[in-house]
């Protein structure tokens, strides 16, 4: 019995390279895969975590080129020739505040909430446009309330950049 | 201390069920009942999949009992010929492919002579619609105290209103997940989860085997608040009936809209409060009836009901109290364990009853509360005696101090005369909850922890306990590094596994920390003894002494064992319902801080406080998160989340289309505690959990009552909601005359 033998569209498989963290992979791919799925089942980035599976808890952000996205409502073959970031490669030490404020509980949104968070800190500018909890507001957290995690996007900001 | 597997979190490299590898393995399925009742009389396998491919489970193959058990047997595994719920689970499948499990699922037809169902827990079931005893009541439940029938004669003042609740989804991040598999003849189940024993229970159970050949371990789980307590039991199974027949491992995860379609949610209810006062306002009688919608299996919903009822009447003294309690039978998905377990329903009733009653009575709110809040010496309604020495009015002031209360009244006296459109108010719960298992429940847990000396001389906490979030792992890496004088990483928290710790019981009813915690003090001391050191000693002492040991007695275990033992002078009447309900109450008052747009009678929340006493706080940053984000919880049960059914099932089961807050939604919630140590707790801790999910929705509703003059009686009051109750004059003609 094969994996994939039941059902199966012979013309499906796609090749691609993209940059992941860093480092060329090259994968054959199905053309209805998610990148979700990629990274998980397929390259073993489990950090990266499912939801929803629809785009709407944010879970499943990483970059893309950059810019933080919905891993689970991108299709797989659109990231050839891009660069993927995902949790695995962020910088430990930039997670303290994180951990002081209590922003993680059970930790199933955190990786998500932490790419968000990151990239927010990385791009103060936003902070003269908007507040952190309107920029949070595509990750869904079940636990903290936002509280810990909106503070520790604030730690270091002055206090009209941090604004909550 | 920060929170121990934080960083492992924070970056990713927490495993939960799905991210564990499955080589060799298979993805599982579940074809499920398109009816909520009727006998099927056919299952046919559609040949778009090559079913030679594909392991098929049914209820043929369940080698025990087909039963899920829990405090009754009347849950199937699988539907054997029959379906009670849209949803139920018929068949499983299983192949390596989890798109070929997925199509195959699909590709199976369960064809269900319909019979009428019952689908509204509020009116009574026609003959053709009664299923359980006769008259579809699960489970009925009565507290008397005084003579309620004479107080209300007599009283100068009776307020009556019905209030209702809606069901509430638990969205944990992570959905369920297990994964099984044979080591040997051992079955092996690996899952999300907050009872590794009831799961080990029901295996037991309905594969006919004893503990010996089945083995539960817990992985972390990615939020619970109750919606893994019950139900992990039918997916652990459905995962080892699979790896069973296929003699192979096997995943189940169920996707999100699966998840929120065929698992459990909040009980909806409906709570009548019928109550005698006097003019200035002093409770004199309270006649309260609670009826919940259990869905069409028993699960947990007597206990549900049973906490339900205790808190009914509030934290106030009355000398006169009568509150009958019943569970309806439906055919709806069956409703189960959500954080707070009933008394959320009741509270929100009660405590918007309070409110109502004082703009009855044209007294101030905070006023009623203040006279009417128990006293040491007083009574509940089950007959306890409070005398824990907390100042509950204390709490209350606290709270009116912390929100700046009296001033933003004032505040808002003058916005809502400057603006046409929008309103301000502010609203207030006074609550409690009992921690811990109710009335005898601890006591037949008869919970048992032990703490390991390792060779190296670090110590293990061996408990079923298990982290979802809420902080287990440090709070117990806390209490047993203080007890013992250790350093945080000189204590290992043992992975809640059942071939290798003992049943310290499920981790539910705010429990944890307050009972569990003081087992883990006791087993530290045990185990000092064995090590013939008395209760002084402390770090090094200890650390040497256990490498001593080791070395005297190689190859043998060290362990130190507590087994629960309940506090002196507690007494329960399971019969009459009376006594000692709980061995502790949290306390609490809240303030909600709303504006209301009159144009589309959407709700904010710009303000909250919430006060406790919660006993000892342990650790403040876990502890203010768990009210952080209960509140939150709360806020979306009274204004966003409502699950909207058919046929007894959910059909909003998407996060698109079921909402829960956003950081955008929620204001920051301040928090505040009151401390007061409890002598029989963790390091004098009183659980914690469930509490804050009981404030907001009554506070909230008060709020927009208070901002608006609308009479909201139910939640979640959605826009849609409020427009139906009130008319603030800003509809359109034509929106008037539809």
């Amino acid at each position: 019995m094969s994996a994939q033998s039941a059902i199966r569209n012979p013309q499906s498989a796609i090749s691609i390279t993209f940059t992941l963290n860093g480092s060329p992979v090259s994968l054959s791919i199905d053309s209805a895969e998610r990148l979700l799925d990629t990274l998980r089942y397929r390259l073993g980035l489990t950090g990266t975590k499912e939801g929803c599976g629809e785009g709407e808890c944010g879970a499943c952000t990483v970059y893309l080129d950059g810019l933080p996205v919905n891993a689970c409502l991108v299709p797989t073959y659109q990231v050839r020739g891009s660069r993927v970031e995902t949790v695995e490669a962020l910088d430990p030490e930039r997670l303290e505040p994180f951990l002081a404020h209590g922003a993680t509980q059970c930790g199933a949104c955190t990786p998500g909430v932490v790419m968000t968070a990151l990239w927010i800190r990385a791009h103060p500018e936003l902070l003269e446009t908007h507040t952190i909890r309107e920029l949070m507001a595509g990750n869904l957290c079940r636990c903290t309330g936002y509280d810990g995690i909106v503070d520790a996007v604030a730690t270091g900001h002055g206090p009209d950049l941090g604004r909550r | 201390m920060h929170r121990r597997e934080g960083l492992a979190k924070l970056t990713g490299r927490e495993r939960y069920v799905d991210d564990l590898p499955l080589e060799g393995g298979l993805w599982g399925m579940t074809v499920r009942s398109p009816a909520p009742r009727g006998r099927i009389t056919a299952v046919r396998f559609r040949p778009e999949v090559d079913w030679s491919e594909v392991v098929v489970v049914d209820a043929r193959d369940i080698p025990g009992r087909n039963e899920i058990i829990l405090i009754e047997r009347d849950q199937p595994v699988l539907a054997a010929g029959y379906v009670r719920h849209v949803h139920e689970a018929v068949l499983l499948v299983a192949h390596p492919s989890r798109e070929v499990a997925r199509r195959a699922a699909r590709a199976v037809e369960v064809v269900v002579a319909p019979e009428s169902p019952a689908l509204d827990f509020r009116v009574p079931p026609r003959p053709e619609q009664i299923q359980y005893g006769p008259d579809n009541v699960l489970k009925r439940l009565k507290i008397e105290k005084g003579d309620v029938e004479r107080a209300l004669a007599a009283a100068p003042v009776v307020v009556e209103r019905v209030y209702e609740t809606g069901a509430q989804e638990h969205v944990y991040l992570e959905t369920q997940g297990m994964i099984a598999w044979l080591e040997d003849d051992v079955l092996v189940v690996k899952g999300s989860m907050q009872c590794p024993y009831y799961v080990l229970n029901a295996l037991k159970h309905a594969l006919g085997r004893d503990e010996h050949r089945v083995r539960v371990i817990q992985t972390p789980t990615g939020g619970g608040f109750g919606g893994k307590e019950e139900y992990p039991s039918t997916i652990a199974l459905h995962a080892a009936l699979l790896a069973l027949k296929a003699g192979r491992p096997v995943k189940l995860v169920y996707d999100r809209p699966e998840d929120m379609a065929a698992t459990t949610k909040r009980h909806p209810s409906r709570v009548r409060h019928r109550t005698g006062l006097t003019k200035d306002g002093r409770l004199l009688a309270q006649d309260i009836e609670v009826v919940l919608d259990g869905g069409a299996y028993v699960t947990l919903s007597p206990v549900v009901l049973s906490r339900g009822i205790i808190h009914a009447a509030g934290p106030y003294s009355c000398d006169n109290v009568r509150i009958q309690g019943r569970v309806m039978f439906t055919n709806a998905v069956p409703f189960g364990a959500f954080r707070g377990f009933g008394a959320p329903q009741t509270l929100f009733a009660c405590e918007r009853h309070m409110d109502v009653i004082a703009q009855t009575l044209g007294l101030d709110s905070v006023e009623l509360r203040r006279i009417n809040l128990i006293r040491d010496g007083q009574r509940t309604a089950t007959g306890q005696v409070i005398r824990d020495g907390t100042d509950r009015v204390a709490v209350l002031e606290r709270a009116l101090a912390v929100s700046g209360y009296r001033e933003k009244q004032r505040a808002h006296r003058a916005f809502n005369a400057a603006h046409r459109a929008m309103r301000r108010g502010i609203g207030l719960a006074t609550f409690y909850h009992g921690a811990g298992f109710t009335g005898g429940g601890e006591v037949h847990l008869n919970s048992r922890l032990r703490v390991a000396g390792l060779p190296d001389g670090r110590v293990e906490v061996l408990s079923a306990n298990i982290e979802m979030g809420q902080g287990t792992l440090t709070v117990f890496t806390q209490i047993a590094a203080d007890r013992l004088g250790l350093a945080p990483e000189d204590v290992v928290i043992g992975e809640a596994d059942t071939a290798r710790v003992p049943n310290s019981g499920p981790t539910v009813a705010s429990r944890t920390t307050m009972v569990v915690g003081r087992l883990i003090e006791r087993a530290c001391d045990d185990l000092r003894h064995r090590l013939g050191l008395d209760d002084r000693a402390r770090g090094r002492t200890v650390r040497d002494a256990v490498v001593r040991w080791h070395r005297e007695h190689p190859g043998q275990r060290l362990l130190g064992e507590a087994v629960y033992e309940p506090p002196p002078g507690i007494t329960w009447d399971e019969e009459r319902y009376q006594g000692d309900a709980y061995g502790a109450f949290a306390w609490a008052a809240y303030v909600a801080e709303v504006e209301v747009d009159l144009r589309t009678c959407a709700t904010r929340v710009i303000d909250f406080v919430a006060v406790q006493e919660v006993g000892k706080v342990i650790n403040e940053t876990l502890a203010r998160g768990q009210v952080q984000g209960g509140v939150v919880q709360g806020i979306g049960w009274a204004l966003m989340e409502e699950c909207r059914f058919t046929d007894g099932a959910m059909v909003n089961n998407q996060l698109t289309n079921y909402l829960i807050p956003t950081s955008d939604d929620v204001p920051p919630i301040r928090v505040a505690f009151v401390e007061n140590p409890y002598a029989h707790g963790g390091q004098g801790a009183k659980g914690l959990g469930e509490l804050p999910i009981d404030g907001p929705g009554p506070a909230i509703l008060n709020a927009v009552a208070a901002a608006t003059g609308a009479d909201p009686r139910a939640i979640p009051l959605t826009p849609e909601r409020l427009m139906e109750i009130a008319d603030f004059g800003f509809r359109t003609a034509d929106s008037r005359a539809s």
